[in-house]
């Protein structure tokens, strides 16, 4: 990793290890912890989600079903099965890095607009699933009491669920800067300039598209894991195609070619929703023009915007 | 009533109309701007509740509430292209997408705001009671579905290859260009082609209404298969989208009689998928594929 990266990473990792102190100090409740764990969720599965649409050029709008395979695996296989929450995560990730590879293998021949149907096709066909299997999901009521986690015979809840969550995201920062800065993340800026280009320099593009796309789905899938052991009770809403956008939302105020601007995307609409509680339902105006300006006026995002500040504010240190 | 075949077709064919009608809606922006409109299948809820509105208080009779529905979402349509779309700077499939997606919750928004989250009825357009059809029954409302959405395709493709304006679309859409070169105004014709595609979605909107109710977050399912119905017959081609749109509703319907009511979106959506996967161009489509980059 370079070293800027480093530094970075161990900054961040000490930012959020005392941010719980902090908060307290403020006199904040331990609600904005939860929160916070979902800031860790969420980011988990936007990385995933940049690393495939800003860094490979590909278009998923179903993104939401790998992170409902990844609390339906665990949330079944812990209480159907009475299987060990750390195994039940390990088989999600098999079964949701399973079904990125037989979605992926047709899905990223195409192109374009086409991909975005064939990914939002297969999106819906998962949550119609969710919804319709009741013998095996509880269809639309879904179910609950699942087990927590336990590490070392201690169960792991609140506070250390939250450093729990975010060292797996953390883990999940440093392996997706480290593509990012290999050769692997140049081929994959290659194909998203121009597959052709790509191809003809010898690159293998649909590997590494489907590659890239598996390990977003298990992302997804961990994901999926953490929420359904933290929250212990899922049902379909919250991996409906609506969170796919949702989560195409967070990457796109985020600045779609950054990791770090995914995780910014992650925190701001996870905590929007907490400070918009008073606009009630109608919240998803704001949703909507947020995303709107974002994207007219800022392509680059939220890390294109600090991009810019940082620039400037280093041009007026040297004329200083 | 008990499974017939043919109220099944029936009952296809009246909602592949819809989906054909907002395909159609996608293929005209796609064809002259290469951008997928998200926000299609709003227009139809905005065409249905505008002309709710009308009726309940203002009590302006059909034709004229019709006419005026419609014309209000087509200036919404080409308010969106004008707001949104046109200052983009560097478009690219996905900036463009998000744009739209964007645009149908705000859209979706609004009407909530506007109509709240009740469903709205319309009066079918001639009152009557349903008449048997070789042991189907058959809603005169269907008639009236099917009716103005063959209207509808044949005025178009009339429009599209008789009159100087649709010749002029057609050319931008051919090679915006050289639509430029010639003296077309290639703004102009974006601008019409979101009026047009806008008012196609209220159209369908409106004429469905009677039979299926009208609520304020209908729009996204029905631009999900109007898309599909779009993209299943070849994104752009104005036959395809026809087709693609009663096979989409053809398969709905039997599906949910022959195989499972509940699984009846997963059915259409998975014929949808295969559909792309064999034949990626889509059933009438040209066989490039690859968008321009």
């Amino acid at each position: 990793m370079a070293r800027m990266n480093k530094i970075h990473v161990i900054g961040f990792s000490l930012v959020i290890a005392l941010l719980p102190f902090i908060l307290q100090r403020w006199g904040a409740t331990a609600y904005y912890v939860d929160v916070l764990v979902f800031v860790a969720i969420h980011s988990i599965l936007a990385m995933g989600l940049a690393l495939l649409i800003g860094f490979a050029g590909q278009i998923s709008l179903g993104h939401a079903a790998f992170y409902g395979i990844g609390a339906y695996a665990s949330g079944l296989l812990t209480t159907r099965a009475s299987c060990s929450p750390w195994l039940a995560i390990v088989a999600g990730v098999i079964i949701a890095g399973l079904t990125a590879y037989v979605i992926g293998v047709p899905s990223l021949k195409l192109h374009g607009h086409y991909l975005a149907m064939a990914t939002l096709g297969a999106g819906v066909i998962v949550s119609v699933v969710f919804n319709e299997a009741v013998w095996l999901t509880g269809g639309p009521s879904g179910f609950g009491e699942i087990p927590p986690l336990t590490l070392l015979g201690i169960e792991v809840n609140n506070i250390s669920y939250y450093y729990f969550s975010w060292a797996v995201a953390i883990a999940v920062l440093i392996l997706s800067l480290n593509i990012v800065n290999s050769r692997v993340g140049r081929a994959l800026r290659a194909i998203r300039d121009s597959e052709l280009a790509a191809m003809s320099s010898g690159i293998n593009t649909s590997r590494f598209k489907l590659q890239i796309f598996v390990l977003s789905g298990i992302y997804g899938s961990i994901a999926g894991s953490l929420y359904a052991h933290f929250v212990t009770f899922i049902n379909p809403p919250p991996f409906d195609v609506f969170f796919s956008v949702k989560l195409l939302m967070m990457v796109c105020i985020g600045g779609m070619q950054s990791i770090w601007g995914a995780i910014a995307g992650a925190a701001l609409l996870t905590f929007l929703p907490e400070w918009l509680t008073f606009l009630q339902d109608f919240d998803i105006l704001a949703y909507g023009v947020l995303l709107l300006v974002i994207i007219v006026f800022f392509p680059d995002g939220l890390s294109g915007l600090i991009k810019t500040f940082i620039s400037a504010f280093r041009r007026t240190a040297i004329n200083i | 009533m008990i499974s017939h075949p043919l109220q099944y077709i029936l009952t296809g064919l009246t909602i592949g109309c819809i989906y054909a009608l907002i395909a159609l809606g996608f293929n005209i922006i796609y064809n002259v701007t290469e951008v997928i409109n998200f926000a299609q299948g709003e227009f139809a809820v905005w065409g249905a509740l505008t002309m709710v509105l009308l009726i309940e208080h203002l009590k302006i009779p059909l034709v004229l509430n019709f006419f005026l529905s419609v014309s209000l979402v087509s200036f919404i349509g080409s308010l969106i292209y004008l707001v949104a779309i046109k200052p983009m700077r560097r478009p690219s499939v996905l900036t463009m997408i998000v744009v739209t997606i964007a645009l149908s919750i705000i859209l979706k928004g609004g009407a909530m705001f506007i109509w709240g989250k009740d469903p709205f009825a319309l009066e079918p357009f001639t009152s009557g009671p349903p008449f048997r059809l070789f042991g189907a029954s058959v809603l005169l409302q269907s008639l009236w579905v099917l009716g103005i959405t063959f209207a509808l395709v044949i005025a178009l493709s009339l429009y599209f290859q008789k009159t100087i304006w649709g010749k002029a679309m057609s050319a931008c859409a051919d090679n915006p260009l050289a639509a430029g070169l010639v003296g077309i105004d290639v703004n102009k014709m974006v601008l019409a082609s979101f009026a047009l595609s806008a008012a196609l979605g209220a159209i369908g909107g409106i004429i469905i209404t009677p039979i299926t109710l009208m609520e304020y977050d209908r729009g996204a399912m029905l631009a999900l298969k109007g898309f599909g119905a779009s993209v299943m017959g070849g994104l752009g081609s104005f036959y395809g989208a026809i087709l693609a749109g009663f096979c989409l509703g053809l398969l709905e319907s039997l599906a949910t009689g022959y195989l499972s009511s509940s699984y009846k979106d997963g059915i259409a959506l998975f014929i949808l998928l295969l559909v792309l996967f064999f034949k990626p161009s889509g059933l009438l489509g040209a066989t490039r594929v690859v968008t321009k980059e």
